[in-house]
């Protein structure tokens, strides 16, 4: 199991809330830097708008559960989707923001709404 | 992804409900004691979605897909249990537990129950 | 219909809760509920209130092995005191002297009910959920909470599975308190982020 940084405060047992559904595969680590896909597609979505388009880092695995979007519409939802929360810098995700450098905000997000971001970026 | 203010997609591509970081009004910190029927409608949402181990006749995620299709006017002017009570309503309805032609006698059959009897 | 008469004079149901009355009637007669299991799952809701969270917070404060694993797992660490907290997975986020945690969802209202009770109207307000996430100091400020420029802020956007509670720091000045005695200190506001424990 990958050691999770203590600083980051994200407990060490890797999911968090392990279940028995069966599920996508993980495809991220914590402190991995991901982006949030830019897409608008219809349903119901839980991957809030401000969001989309950021790039932040996984702060830690939830777990896997059954996708939202497909429970909606009376669906399984499986195979389960892994559920990350993932932390971005504030300055990057509002334009102009006036608070403290190093403020965050941390959001769950399934998965398949992440993709690798571009390494080259700053860090958080 | 640019989309024109006003134009119909910027209605549908961000929905109504999906309101992080829009310019809103200060916080009124108001408390709204729930009253009997509120409560009801909260203690049938744990019962249908199966929490207190009864069968599961819905899920959150119903409740709140039909609460976001209520359209921006019906979403802003409706109070939090009044959203919840409509949607609960329609996803019975989606589901089959129910028909619309029952619940229309059903409302009915209450609305003349319930009337003031001295009112004629 | 006790909550729609008030002394002699009549108040028609409205529209919602002709709907609930009539929603409840049509699902008892198919069996899909009974009479009993609402009044039942009514009970429930109504024994949840922010106590338990206090509980659970006075517990971490005194106790640095119980804070350690509710940090590690929120569920497991709460039922651990007898709280049954079903159908959560619960997160919860430490308050230092150089982080704070405040908490949202933007997209409803997701709260953790099973433990706290019914989340206020403020919460579920477009106010609250459209600012808080852009700007926290400033919404802080409007419950009389004035965060330190040096302290740096985590908003959590609850937006899947989990639900969260802050864990704030213990006041000064309450050495030698008892657990009960704490969790007088631990309001509801305290534990979603957007105020202070109350002072000693």
């Amino acid at each position: 199991m990958p050691q999770v940084s203590k600083r980051s405060g994200a407990p060490s047992p890797w999911p968090q809330y392990p279940n028995d559904l069966p599920s996508e595969p993980v495809r991220f680590a914590p402190l991995e830097r991901v982006r949030v896909r830019m897409s608008a597609p219809l349903g119901h979505i839980r991957t809030p708008f401000y969001i989309r388009g950021c790039s932040g880092t996984i702060e830690r695995l939830c777990g896997s559960f059954p996708n939202p979007e497909e429970l909606a519409q009376q669906r399984s939802g499986l195979p389960a989707q892994p559920l990350y929360r993932v932390r971005f810098l504030q300055k990057n995700v509002w334009h102009g923001y006036r608070g403290h450098p190093a403020d965050v905000i941390e959001v769950e997000i399934f998965q398949h709404w992440l993709e690798k971001a571009d390494t080259r970026t700053r860090d958080e | 992804m640019a989309t024109r203010r006003h134009a119909p997609e910027a209605l549908i591509a961000r929905s109504h409900h999906d309101m992080g970081g829009r310019p809103a009004g200060k916080v009124k910190r108001v408390e709204h004691e729930a009253e009997d029927w509120e409560r009801r409608v909260d203690a049938l949402m744990v019962l249908l979605t199966g929490v207190l181990d009864g069968k599961r006749q819905m899920t959150v995620d119903e409740l709140r897909k039909n609460i976001e299709a209520l359209g921006p006017q019906a979403y802003d002017r409706m109070s939090y249990y009044e959203r919840w009570v409509i949607s609960i309503t329609q996803t019975m309805i989606q589901h089959g537990v129910i028909t619309t032609d029952e619940l229309g006698r059903k409302m009915e059959e209450v609305k003349a129950r319930t009337e003031d009897p001295c009112r004629k | 219909m006790s909550d729609r008469r008030e002394l002699g004079k009549y108040q028609p149901l409205s529209y919602f809760q002709l709907m609930e009355v009539s929603l409840r009637e049509l699902l008892v007669e198919k069996g899909v509920v009974t009479e009993q299991a609402v009044q039942t799952a009514l009970e429930s809701v109504r024994s949840r209130t922010p106590e338990r969270g206090a509980r659970v917070v006075a517990r971490a404060w005194v106790d640095p092995r119980y804070k350690a694993s509710l940090l590690e797992n929120g569920t497991r660490a709460v039922e651990h005191l007898g709280l049954e907290l079903p159908a959560t997975k619960l997160v919860v986020v430490e308050n230092t002297p150089a982080v704070h945690n405040v908490i949202v969802c933007t997209l409803c209202s997701c709260y953790p009910r099973m433990l706290l009770g019914i989340p206020p109207e403020w919460y579920k307000s477009r106010n609250y959920r459209s600012r808080v996430v852009r700007e926290p100091r400033a919404v802080l400020a409007e419950f009389g909470t004035k965060i330190p420029k040096r302290v740096r802020i985590r908003v959590h956007d609850s937006t899947a599975d989990m639900r969260y509670l802050v864990l704030p720091m213990r006041p000064k000045g309450t050495e030698g308190w008892s657990e009960e005695r704490l969790a007088s200190l631990v309001t509801r506001d305290c534990m979603i982020g957007v105020s202070l424990p109350k002072r000693p």
